[in-house]
């Protein structure tokens, strides 16, 4: 049998060329995402035109021509206002969140103290962030530390008057520091409390039944402002008198029976998409209620309302704001109030005071979002789209 | 006396409550516990506000420390409270605080229903008129308004003595009506007013933030009286007493003369009323007779200065806010600040 030449069938398989110039790379990317149709073109031309217009004059405004440092309001202010800065000049007012960034911190916490602020803070993050981080074991313990020991370390830590640290009354705290323990306490009472709550709800035993809807429908009827504005202004006169409750606890007290409520709803959503052969499954092989709920219903039904708790949490981060209501200053009030020391008062003040406590807020937002997301992701074992 | 129970529960949710003895020996429970818990304006330019270390400053802040230096001898034992427009006598009632030092108006209704007395007039305010001059040239008094837009805002007292005031004097305006006091300031800003209307001291601070403090002028007419003091509970009238001389000592120092800084020669003086109010004089009763120490006032004026100093320092020329006396120059300078005698 002769061997046929057959070199002209191909060996090896043809190298793939690459795609036209306009199909691939940053070209493809625009072409697709950019200038997909006219409608697109129109609006990426319009978007374009609305950051050459407003984007170069704000990094002149917060960058280029602002006043990074000084000692008042002079260098925020114009010759005709009073200041050093030339006419026509516009600028952010960094000097003052320089001048002021410990106050919008720690509030008026003794000046002393603040190291014990300081050590909370480090505490926080070192147990927090292994205990968002999956692959770093020893979760229980650290849950534990995070949830049990943590609160009552810092709450001596903070209040003082024991171990020979000096009192601080609640009174003086303020700024961040009083934001961030509003909504830790907040969102470790209001996760449980709202599990227990919705659960409640759904219960088949009236009396808890009925406690539970009366609690969440007269909590979630009453704006926040109006039981804040109840306990301070009200609460005081029903007591005997001399009697004062101390107002962060009360705050404290009314946030979290407020997040509370909502929670509760978003929970009870949870357990509504749990269809109820999940029930009879667990009930067929003889498990009891708690084992029920705790193995079966709640891991599902939590992980489908991810989006809905996290939403709860930022919507409460936010609205510690309110507490100035009741003479407390959050990091938003204490900005707020600053604006009124005449050292700093100008045109340029109040606008980059509060450009800075939107950023913060929005650091710990975002990143509450970000998480929530990644979550979801990791538990969207059954679901995924 | 004061005690402070604070019980842990779930952690840092800890559920706090001080019960402090309000009983009708104010004076006696202030000294048990050490410090004054003076009531202040959440944030009010020149009368109450945060310094950058956080200290309060102002006007009212420096009285709640006259008041601490008249007890205790030492300005730094006050416990500063802020609190809002409605809160501020809920918490005066409850005995939260011990003395109320935020620009409260003086009226009849405050000082007999709720149960307050005032212990004098620290500031005497009045609502004023702001104008645009670049926009309303030639205009210097109030009574050449007639038919401007007048920016003001809705459901204070200041709407209420504006259309008093136009309706008294025949003349026409369109109100420019706001529900804050930032959209009211903006819109005035923006030009969308000719006028603008609210307490003097008011008018000083929004001047400060304005983009072109030049072209804005006070017109000098005063069309209410805002008289302004430091308020006590009704039923204890030895802590009225202690207040309202605390007043009285700082006005009539500025009289005298004694400053903060002259403070030590004057207990030397030749003049007889000037050791006498100082405490110098043999079986002097100056303090004994509010419960005080006879060197009461030397402690006040050491420690805050007399009413002229705080004024200039807060608000006055020494200030941003550079409000002239005014009808809070002395008696004897062209104005009615005016302390009965101490002696």
């Amino acid at each position: 049998m002769q061997e046929h030449d057959i070199s002209f069938v191909r060996a090896e398989m043809v190298a793939n060329s690459t795609p036209p110039a306009a199909e691939r790379g940053i070209v493809r990317w625009l072409r697709t995402n950019m200038f997909a149709t006219p409608l697109d073109t129109v609006l990426t031309l319009l978007g374009l035109l609305l950051i050459a217009y407003t984007l170069p004059p704000f990094i002149r405004w917060a960058f280029i021509d602002a006043a990074w440092t000084g000692p008042d309001r002079s260098v925020c202010a114009t010759i005709v206002q009073g200041g050093l800065q030339p006419d026509g000049w516009s600028g952010a007012c960094w000097a003052f969140v320089n001048a002021k960034f410990a106050q919008f911190m720690y509030g008026r916490y003794t000046f002393g103290e603040r190291w014990r602020v300081d050590l909370t803070a480090i505490l926080f993050v070192a147990l927090l962030v292994p205990l968002l981080i999956p692959r770093v074991p020893y979760k229980f313990l650290n849950a534990v530390l995070f949830f049990g020991v943590f609160p009552i370390v810092s709450f001596f830590l903070l209040v003082g008057g024991w171990f020979g640290l000096a009192y601080v009354p609640t009174s003086e705290w303020g700024g961040l520091l009083v934001t961030m323990v509003l909504s830790f306490v907040g969102i470790s009472i209001s996760l449980p409390l709202g599990i227990a709550l919705a659960l409640g709800r759904r219960s088949k035993m009236p009396v808890i039944k009925v406690l539970c809807v009366v609690f969440i429908e007269m909590v979630r009827g009453v704006p926040l402002v109006t039981v804040l504005f109840m306990a301070s202004v009200m609460l005081p006169l029903f007591m005997p008198a001399g009697m004062t409750f101390d107002r962060f606890a009360r705050a404290l007290v009314g946030v979290s029976l407020f997040a509370s409520a909502y929670m509760a709803e978003v929970v009870r959503g949870g357990l509504q998409a749990i269809p109820k052969g999940q029930y009879e499954g667990a009930d067929s092989l003889g498990l009891s209620y708690w084992q029920k709920t705790g193995l079966i219903v709640l891991p599902q039904a939590l992980k489908l309302v991810i989006p809905g708790i996290v939403n709860t949490f930022i919507g409460l981060f936010k609205d510690t704001s309110l507490v100035y209501i009741i003479g407390m200053f959050d990091l938003l009030g204490i900005v707020r109030q600053n604006f009124q020391d005449s050292n700093w008062a100008s045109a340029q003040t109040p606008m980059s005071g509060l450009l800075f406590a939107g950023f913060i807020f929005w650091i710990f937002c975002f990143g509450m979002s970000r998480y929530s997301i990644y979550m979801e992701r990791r538990l969207d074992t059954g679901h995924k789209r | 006396m004061k005690t402070t129970i604070l019980t842990g529960v779930l952690g840092a949710a800890a559920l706090g409550f001080a019960a402090t003895a309000a009983s009708a020996a104010t004076l006696d429970d202030v000294k048990a516990k050490g410090e004054v818990a003076c009531g202040v304006h959440t944030g009010l330019q020149g009368f109450a506000a945060p310094d950058d270390q956080g200290n309060w400053r102002g006007f009212d802040s420096d009285f709640c420390r006259a008041v601490a230096a008249a007890v205790f001898g030492d300005p730094s034992k006050v416990r500063f409270v802020p609190t809002n427009a409605t809160e501020r006598f809920t918490a005066l009632q409850s005995g939260e605080i011990d003395v109320l030092s935020r620009n409260t108006t003086w009226t009849l209704s405050r000082d007999t229903s709720l149960g307050f007395n005032f212990a004098g007039v620290n500031y005497y305010d009045g609502q004023g008129f702001m104008i645009n001059a670049a926009k309303l040239p030639g205009i210097n008094s109030a009574l050449q308004l007639s038919g401007a837009a007048v920016c003001v805002q809705t459901g204070t007292t200041t709407e209420l003595n504006l259309a008093d005031y136009f309706a008294a004097n025949n003349m026409e305006y369109n109100p420019v009506v706001f529900q804050g006091f930032d959209e009211t300031n903006a819109a005035y800003e923006a030009g969308r007013c000719d006028v603008y209307t609210t307490d003097q001291s008011g008018l000083y601070a929004l001047r400060l933030t304005l983009g072109n403090p030049d072209e804005h002028v006070v017109l000098p007419e005063i069309i209410s009286k805002e008289p302004l003091g430091p308020v006590v509970r009704h039923g204890d009238d030895q802590w009225f007493d202690v207040v309202k001389w605390t007043l009285n000592a700082l006005i009539t120092a500025e009289e005298l003369g004694i400053t903060s800084e002259n403070v030590e020669e004057m207990k030397q003086s030749d003049n007889p009323e000037i050791r006498r109010v100082l405490g110098q004089e043999e079986n002097s009763t100056i303090g004994s007779a509010l419960g005080l120490d006879n060197a009461w006032v030397a402690n006040v004026v050491a420690g805050v200065g007399n009413y002229g100093e705080v004024f200039d320092r807060n608000i006055g020329q020494g200030s941003p806010l550079k409000i002239s006396r005014g009808l809070n120059q002395l008696w004897t300078k062209g104005g009615i600040q005016y302390a009965p005698p101490i002696r």
